[in-house]
């Protein structure tokens, strides 16, 4: 399978401090790959480059073997804090991009609904995203980001701020969305579970400078139930991946206290 | 009573009417009690008896069109420039580095005191009662749309831009949508000020509206007279004021929500 993104030789330095240094990285098509790292790491700011928000200092990034310079409706980003336009109704959300790109009204309407649908949305168009639980607006979001049709999607922690309870829930959705379609994700967090549960393959950052330190294929078979999280293979990574984990933690707190 | 503890709607009305029954009943003691000369102060009876003569015989109606006019001839002027020029502002920086240090030393400039160099100008005819309302609003109204505007989520802006939008549907599709409901706050609220402009411009140089009747009392110590005008103001910039409010309510119902 050819490689839908290459980052190659990625540096991110803000004034004198480098939050990531000369990073690779090769995601092939179909891939959905977890990035964990301490907070600090540069994880998101590598997500940030490849949605092109932000600008690497060194480097590049290839998306279909064209050079990334902003950003751009192929690729699709679900972000951690809620960014649903609160103006929009939840239909009108998921539209947005298909208004941008001049589809039809009717053609938007069937693709809108479709994802609302898939996202257990149905019969909510009509509501604002205030009238809305957190859970409900990162589901409009994924929507939003799907319904775009995009070449890859780019995730920041998007259950970052639900409940322990209302996160597992969506990491199952999003994980049936994916079996289904599989559409190519670049996936940050730092939860460990959400990253084994979801990921084909994980990345673990170094702290600061960030790097890749660690890159896992993970040995789940799709389609994924929730009781995969009891199994062996899946303790087992999750074993090896708290402790390198960890051990970033403790470097970037080490850090910390030095300066 | 308990802070910030939601009052009911019935009793908030009733508590608000009674405070005007309070105030006419301090006002009835104080004249009719002979606490007051009437030179100073009429009474509520002389008062109603002199505005009814002042609408039926001596054509009040026309002085209280006239202001009307003025108020809102200023006002949308003022509101046609400023909203277009503070929406570029806030979106494109270049162009407020260019404005906003003169519109900030503007705004300080009062009003009143451009009468007499307005008189030299433009006379004593309508455009120069329009020009001291345009001076009074104008600099503030570009100034906090600016800063409205300037002030839009950045989050809601990544969101749009990796949905594919480009510059100028970034304007026209996030930056004014997301600010249309605080800039109408802001047009209600200039729109108060039109009021008090309006009026230091009648008192001085017009042969017309609520003002000019107000100083033309002055020479004949008619207090009853002044005092109706100025409730008349009042009851008008209540009116106003309400009706505004009524109308962003309906224009942006999702600004409603979650308060």
């Amino acid at each position: 399978m050819a490689n839908i993104l290459s980052i190659r030789g990625v540096e991110r330095r803000f004034d004198t401090t480098l939050a990531l240094q000369a990073t690779n990285l090769e995601v092939a098509e179909n891939d959905f790959i977890t990035v964990l790292g301490p907070s600090g790491c540069g994880k998101s700011t590598l997500l940030r480059i490849v949605a092109g928000l932000d600008r690497q200092t060194a480097g590049e990034v290839l998306l279909d073997g064209r050079r990334i310079d902003g950003p751009g409706a192929d690729r699709g980003m679900v972000f951690q804090s809620y960014t649903l336009f609160p103006w929009l109704t939840v239909l009108d959300n998921v539209c947005f991009g298909l208004v941008e790109r001049g589809l039809p009204r009717e053609q938007q309407l069937d693709i809108a609904h479709g994802f609302l649908a898939k996202v257990g949305l149905k019969g909510f168009d009509k509501h604002y995203p205030k009238q809305l639980s957190g859970g409900m607006q990162q589901r409009t979001a994924i929507a939003r980001a799907l319904a775009n049709d995009p070449r890859m999607l780019l995730m920041d922690e998007p259950f970052g701020a639900l409940d322990h309870q209302t996160r597992e829930l969506m990491q199952e959705l999003l994980l049936g969305i994916w079996e289904e379609q599989r559409k190519t994700v670049l996936f940050v967090t730092h939860d460990i579970d959400e990253a084994v549960f979801m990921g084909s393959r994980v990345i673990v950052m170094s702290a600061r400078p960030g790097r890749i330190k660690l890159d896992r294929a993970v040995p789940l078979a799709h389609p994924r139930h929730y009781s995969v999280k009891t199994t062996a293979e899946f303790t087992e990574l999750k074993a090896e991946l708290t402790e390198q984990v960890r051990v970033e933690v403790r470097a970037a707190q080490a850090t910390m206290e030095a300066t | 009573m308990k802070p910030l503890t939601p009052v009911s709607p019935g009793a908030r009305i009733a508590l608000g009417i009674s405070f005007f029954v309070v105030f006419v009943a301090v006002w009835a003691i104080a004249t009719f009690g002979g606490f007051v000369q009437k030179t100073f102060l009429a009474d509520p009876l002389a008062m109603l008896k002199s505005g009814w003569v002042l609408l039926t015989e001596m054509g009040f109606a026309k002085d209280i069109g006239m202001t009307v006019f003025r108020v809102v001839g200023g006002f949308l002027i003022a509101a046609v420039i400023a909203v277009p020029l503070g929406v570029a502002m806030g979106a494109y920086k270049p162009i407020e580095a260019f404005f906003e240090p003169f519109v900030s030393f503007a705004r300080y400039l009062p009003a009143s005191a451009f009468i007499p160099l307005l008189i030299l100008w433009a006379g004593i005819g309508e455009a120069q009662k329009l020009a001291v309302i345009f001076i009074g609003s104008f600099f503030s109204l570009v100034l906090m749309i600016s800063v409205t505007v300037g002030n839009t989520r950045r989050d809601l802006v990544e969101a749009a831009y990796t949905l594919g939008v480009g510059d100028t549907s970034l304007i026209r599709r996030v930056l004014i949508p997301g600010a249309a409901p605080e800039i109408a706050e802001q047009l209600r609220m200039v729109l108060g000020w039109a009021w008090t402009y309006v009026i230091v411009a009648e008192l001085i140089g017009a042969s017309s509206g609520i003002g000019h009747m107000i100083t033309d009392s002055q020479a004949l110590l008619a207090t009853d007279q002044i005092i109706f005008g100025i409730i008349v103001i009042g009851l008008i910039g209540l009116a106003s004021d309400l009706f505004f409010k009524w109308v962003n309510r309906r224009l942006f119902p999702w600004a409603q929500l979650g308060r």
